[in-house]
């Protein structure tokens, strides 16, 4: 059973890492356009 | 798709939340693996969204070099983030799944290689996008791209064509699967494809705006060298 729940752990830790630079990136893209402003 | 983004978030997040339950407690248990093969209710619909994402990648790309459409150039790079996302968690939930079953955790065998061999293409792809800079870039990664996409059917049809410690497919392979399993496999799937298309959705905005930040940073320090002291 660890198995079958690490691998279940394991994928949302990749999905929610990639959303988690997605946020940061846009965050940084948020500060860009301020200051371009 | 602004307005219509919040609820097809929580769509899908309900979504996966049922497939989650249906994965665990509701799908029979298998006979011989026991409850270790619900680990494909993740990796097979993980492996098919993989493919989508590095299809849709290979389109966009063959797009941008017959007609150098910049937003075919976002939609590449955005697919093959989302395909390279997808193809880790096959990577990792394989290994998972392979070492209780098989008692290893990887082998050389042609599914298997041919797969993470895929990932170092697309990883390359996405590394020469960002350390590289200049007008021929995109061509450069459009070119790779479609040479890329050649290892897809490797992948896809290496169990068909060569013996290996992979197992054949049950689904379209002449196996056979429980219908219940197969109606969970399916719903997993239609979850994973959702949830890939949000994120790419918004990955796709994301460049489209850096490109925008970036477009406008060039005029102004285009208007600032031309402006008379």
């Amino acid at each position: 059973m660890s198995y079958l729940y690490a691998a279940y752990i394991a994928t949302w830790l990749i999905h929610l890492g990639y959303i988690g630079t997605l946020v940061l990136r846009h965050i940084r893209l948020r500060r860009e356009i301020q200051e371009l402003k | 798709m602004k307005r219509a983004y919040p609820i097809l978030a929580v769509l899908t997040v309900a979504l996966l939340g049922y497939s989650l339950y249906e994965a665990l407690v509701v799908a029979p248990t298998d006979r011989l693996q026991g409850d270790v093969y619900r680990i494909i209710y993740y990796h097979v619909p993980s492996a098919w969204t993989m493919f989508t994402f590095f299809a849709i990648n290979f389109v966009a790309s063959v797009i941008y070099l017959i007609r150098r459409n910049l937003k075919a150039d976002a939609v590449a790079v955005a697919a093959a983030e989302l395909g390279v996302v997808f193809n880790t968690v096959v990577l990792v939930t394989g290994p998972l799944w392979a070492r209780p079953v098989w008692g290893i955790w990887w082998t050389w065998d042609i599914r298997l290689t041919s797969t993470l061999v895929l990932w170092l293409i697309y990883v390359s792809y996405l590394l020469l996008r960002r350390f590289s800079s200049g007008g021929q870039m995109p061509l450069l990664a459009a070119t790779l791209a479609v040479f890329g996409a050649l290892d897809m059917p490797l992948v896809y049809f290496s169990i068909w064509f060569f013996r290996t410690q992979h197992p054949q497919p049950v689904v379209g392979g002449g196996g056979s699967i429980d219908p219940r399993m197969l109606h969970i496999w399916l719903l997993n799937w239609f979850a994973f494809e959702c949830f890939g298309l949000l994120v790419f959705w918004s990955r796709y905005r994301l460049e489209i705006m850096r490109r925008e930040v970036e477009e406008t940073r060039e005029l102004e320090s285009l208007l600032e060298t031309r402006s008379p002291r």
